[in-house]
């Protein structure tokens, strides 16, 4: 995780006076998959990490209440950006992928264009409920299969796709979240399938 | 994630900052960008002042978040004030479509442009 060098600037880098735009994708992933690695791969700002505070019931914290009992839960997650022209800037947020933060999840990244499932062949378990939650909620993703350097065993694609289950029309590639080409062609594997999915949508009335 | 939470256990510093309000009505997208329509003035709430000096440029509320050290929660109702008091104005991204739907292909195509061009 750490051997990603960052040349990125350390004070903050202001956007476009004209940005107008602010679109946002999500990264899921288990625990130590790389989801850090990547945003910062791509990011043009060293990643920020935020956190939100929420009620377990996952709706508004009613204002009777008495603030000091609510029970609320903390996530906190990490972020980049990409701008994507003079007017677009484009969002990348790494989620924790556990079953426990999911009902957090929904609220947080509602309105997502799309998600990245950032896969370890070592620990493919991490990626059942994430990929669960995304075609319950119909979010289209594509899977990234982060290659470590130390995995032994590779697997191809097509073994992976049959292990984890995913359907034919599910986008996998092959990445290394250290390397900004290659985070990068991930971002773009999404894109490229929401752009296909809008299309066909738009082409039956 | 070596963060400290914030809240557990002591709410009291979000209590004060937000006047008691624990409610954010939704209005501000986490990239909901923000832009100062003026300076912090004199005797602000410093969080104000400080969200007025950040969004001298376009700033999205996330990052208002992270700059602020807040909860994303806490920075909406801030949010509310100054918009309410016309010291903000907030440029909201595309509208929020149903779950199941795309957003518009020429969007995407932008998108990919913008990506392709990186």
């Amino acid at each position: 995780m750490g051997s990603a060098i960052s040349e990125l600037p350390s004070h903050r880098t202001p956007l476009a006076d004209a940005a107008e735009t602010g679109l946002k994708i999500v990264v899921v992933g288990g625990f130590g998959v790389g989801k850090t690695t990547l945003v910062r791969s791509v990011s043009e700002i060293r990643p920020l990490n935020t956190e939100e505070v929420m009620t377990q019931a996952g709706v508004g914290v009613d204002e009777t209440g008495d603030v000091a009992t609510k029970t609320t839960t903390t996530v906190a997650f990490d972020f980049g950006r990409i701008s994507l022209n003079e007017r677009m800037v484009l969002y990348m947020f790494g989620a924790p992928g556990q079953e426990r933060f999911w009902f957090l999840w929904d609220r947080l990244f509602s309105g997502t264009l799309g998600a990245v499932v950032l896969v370890d062949t070592r620990r493919m378990d991490d990626s059942w409920y994430a990929i669960d939650r995304l075609e319950h909620h119909r979010t289209p993703f594509v899977v990234a299969v982060n290659r470590f350097d130390d995995d032994t065993v590779r697997h191809s694609l097509d073994e992976i796709r049959q292990a984890l289950a995913l359907p034919e029309h599910v986008p996998m590639v092959d990445c290394d979240a250290r390397v900004r080409e290659s985070g990068k062609n991930v971002l773009i594997t999404l894109v490229d399938h929401l752009y296909e999915l809008a299309m066909a949508q738009e082409a039956t009335p | 994630m070596t963060r400290k939470p914030v809240d557990t256990g002591s709410p009291d510093r979000l209590y004060t900052v937000t006047g008691g309000r624990s409610r954010a009505d939704g209005f501000f997208d986490l990239v909901t960008l923000v832009v100062s329509e003026c300076r912090p003035t004199p005797g602000m709430q410093s969080e104000h002042a400080r969200t007025l000096e950040l969004c001298e440029h376009p700033t999205a509320v996330v990052e208002i978040a992270a700059e602020l050290k807040l909860p994303i929660t806490v920075v909406r109702i801030l949010l509310g004030d100054l918009l309410d008091m016309g010291r903000i104005t907030a440029r909201h991204p595309p509208p929020t479509r149903s779950a199941a739907s795309l957003p518009d292909s020429d969007l995407l195509k932008e998108v990919l442009h913008g990506l392709r061009n990186l």
